[in-house]
């Protein structure tokens, strides 16, 4: 039944057609142009000293110089209570807004994110408005006020979704079983939301790391300079693309660590589940 | 009885107290819209004014056009609009594609369009600055947002529009190219029309982000002379009590229409909701 070689090789060139599949061509095109090279040439950037050879010069920097190892470390602080106050205050208020005693339409959910509609710094602008009436001017407090002011949707919305689309059978057979409203809450539902919670603190955290328009707007001072300013500094001002974008593949591994940690995280759950 | 009333008291107060503190900067806002001061300071109440909605329509600020608000806008929308419609073409024929690709390729696809979601805009932005100042692009400002802003939107459209394929009836495909057209007239006429809402609700996602974008609109509007967005608009300027008066009222407008648009779409799935559950229906 085999057909001869040549006739093999024709009559592939002439079926070959364009399929469905192909239609992804274009997006691994666009993507490897403008996603993967930039960050490649980033890369390359962050390797190279002054004079173009390769070399760590550039992430020395990050440890020798205390400018920057502080900016990271505000900014570190920073990201760490903008999320613990953001989670604080989104968890009892997605209890409420999942719990279909207390609240049976989608509104109130829509109110929490309809500020997002402005522009985040547009919000701030008004926030630092409001610090300046109420003469707030300790620049911490403005800062992870600001910060959780921006990303409060972020951690509300995913914890939300888990609680309201989970099994509510699960919570009658907890009180069938003689558990009380504490128990049912530790042993089922807070297990239950972890992956909401996980995906919020994602979405607030290394964000806020990165962030540096909301200190810009909201801190007066040259104080609590983050590592974000750093990075910015380092490109729209002087010009030293290496050092900066060693800062940035720092931030980047920074990013993927965390992801990592999610995705082991949310794994375990998912084992622990069966 | 009682206590559980008392139970929902106190919860949906809670809520209510949370909602109260992230919308009373939003009323501040709104409130001093309405009057012009030196100072520009919320507090400083100098009489009813209209004067800071007047300044949202100068047409010259510092010597030209360029550098005034209504530009900013303009090039706000322009790219908005330019990059949502690029990045949904793009994303919808490329979520179709990565549909049927076979499990590695699929997996490789999935993997490039988490880049962009995972990743730190502020590395986003100058990995994209890099390469617009290598290739010799940095000066224009307009086609490199363009550029960047499609990029950054183009996952969030596939994310939108994958689940939807699942669902469609793969046959009709099939049915396509059997009655003659070829791949891309069935893509065109066959697959594409059913996937037109998630394709309004992707332009809907690429168009909010993009007008929200500050950090690479900021790294990548063409250096010094560069355009501005509303984003940048604002942090240049923020410092200037009259930009900030300006701004204010602006933000009165796109927050009341907004609020608007909410009420009316609620209002009307209410309504609808309301004739759909009527006995005469359900019979």
């Amino acid at each position: 039944m085999t057909q001869p070689a040549h006739i093999a090789i024709k009559k592939r060139k002439r079926h070959f057609a364009l399929r469905r599949q192909h239609f992804s061509f274009p997006y691994f095109f666009l993507s490897a142009l403008f996603v993967v090279i930039p960050l490649v040439i980033l890369l390359v950037y962050a390797f190279r000293d002054l004079g173009g050879a390769f070399s760590f010069s550039n992430f020395a920097k990050f440890f020798t110089e205390a400018t920057v190892r502080n900016a990271m470390g505000r900014s570190l602080l920073l990201a760490l209570a903008t999320t613990a106050v953001c989670l604080a205050l989104s968890y009892p208020v997605a209890l409420v807004l999942a719990n279909s005693r207390f609240n049976k339409t989608v509104v109130l959910v829509l109110l929490f994110i309809l500020p997002m509609y402005i522009n985040s710094l547009l919000r701030t602008l008004a926030l630092k408005s409001v610090f300046e009436m109420i003469g707030l001017s300790d620049v911490f407090t403005r800062l992870v006020i600001a910060h959780v002011y921006d990303f409060f949707p972020f951690m509300l919305l995913p914890i939300y979704t888990v609680l309201v689309n989970m099994d509510k059978s699960y919570l009658e057979a907890s009180n069938d079983l003689g558990g009380n409203a504490a128990s049912t809450f530790l042993k089922v539902t807070l297990p239950l939301s972890v992956p909401g919670i996980v995906s919020g603190i994602l979405m607030v955290f290394m964000p806020t790391v990165s962030m540096f328009a909301i200190r810009d707007i909201v801190a007066d001072s040259d104080r609590w300079s983050l590592f974000g300013n750093s990075i910015e500094r380092k490109f729209k001002y002087e010009e030293t693309y290496g050092e900066g974008a060693a800062y940035a593949i720092i931030l980047l591994a920074m990013v993927l660590v965390t992801m990592l940690v999610a995705s082991r995280l949310n794994r375990k759950i998912q084992e622990d589940k069966r | 009885m009682k206590n559980k009333k008392m139970q929902k008291t106190i919860a949906l107060s809670f809520v209510f107290v949370v909602l109260a503190l992230m919308y009373v900067p939003i009323l501040f806002l709104i409130i001093y819209s309405f009057t012009y001061t030196n100072s520009g300071l919320v507090g400083d109440w100098g009489g009813f004014d209209l004067r800071s909605y007047g300044y949202i329509f100068e047409t010259e600020r510092n010597g030209s056009f360029e550098n005034t608000l209504l530009a900013a806008l303009g090039n706000t929308l322009l790219i908005a609009v330019t990059s949502g419609l690029l990045a949904v073409l793009i994303g919808t024929v490329s979520a179709v594609g990565i549909f049927y690709l076979k499990r590695r390729m699929k997996a490789t696809a999935n993997t490039l369009n988490q880049i962009i979601v995972v990743n730190a805009d502020i590395v986003t932005a100058v990995a994209f600055m890099t390469f617009f100042f290598l290739i010799g692009l940095r000066d224009y400002g307009l086609v490199t947002l363009i550029i960047a802003h499609t990029m950054i939107t183009v996952p969030f459209v596939i994310l939108t529009v994958s689940p939807r394929l699942g669902q469609l009836n793969k046959n009709l495909y099939d049915a396509g190219l059997d009655l003659g057209a070829g791949p891309m007239r069935t893509l065109f006429t066959v697959v594409m029309p059913q996937l037109i809402p998630s394709m309004l609700a992707a332009f809907a996602i690429a168009f909010t982000l993009s007008v929200d974008d500050f950090v690479v609109t900021y790294f990548n509007n063409g250096g010094a002379g560069g355009i501005n967005t509303l984003s940048t608009y604002l942090y240049t300027s923020f410092k200037q009590t009259r930009v900030v008066q300006q701004l204010r009222a602006l933000s009165s407008l796109i927050f009341i229409l907004s609020f608007a648009i909410l009420l009316f779409v609620n209002f009307r799935k209410k309504r609808k909701a309301k004739k759909d559950n009527s006995p005469i229906h359900s019979v």
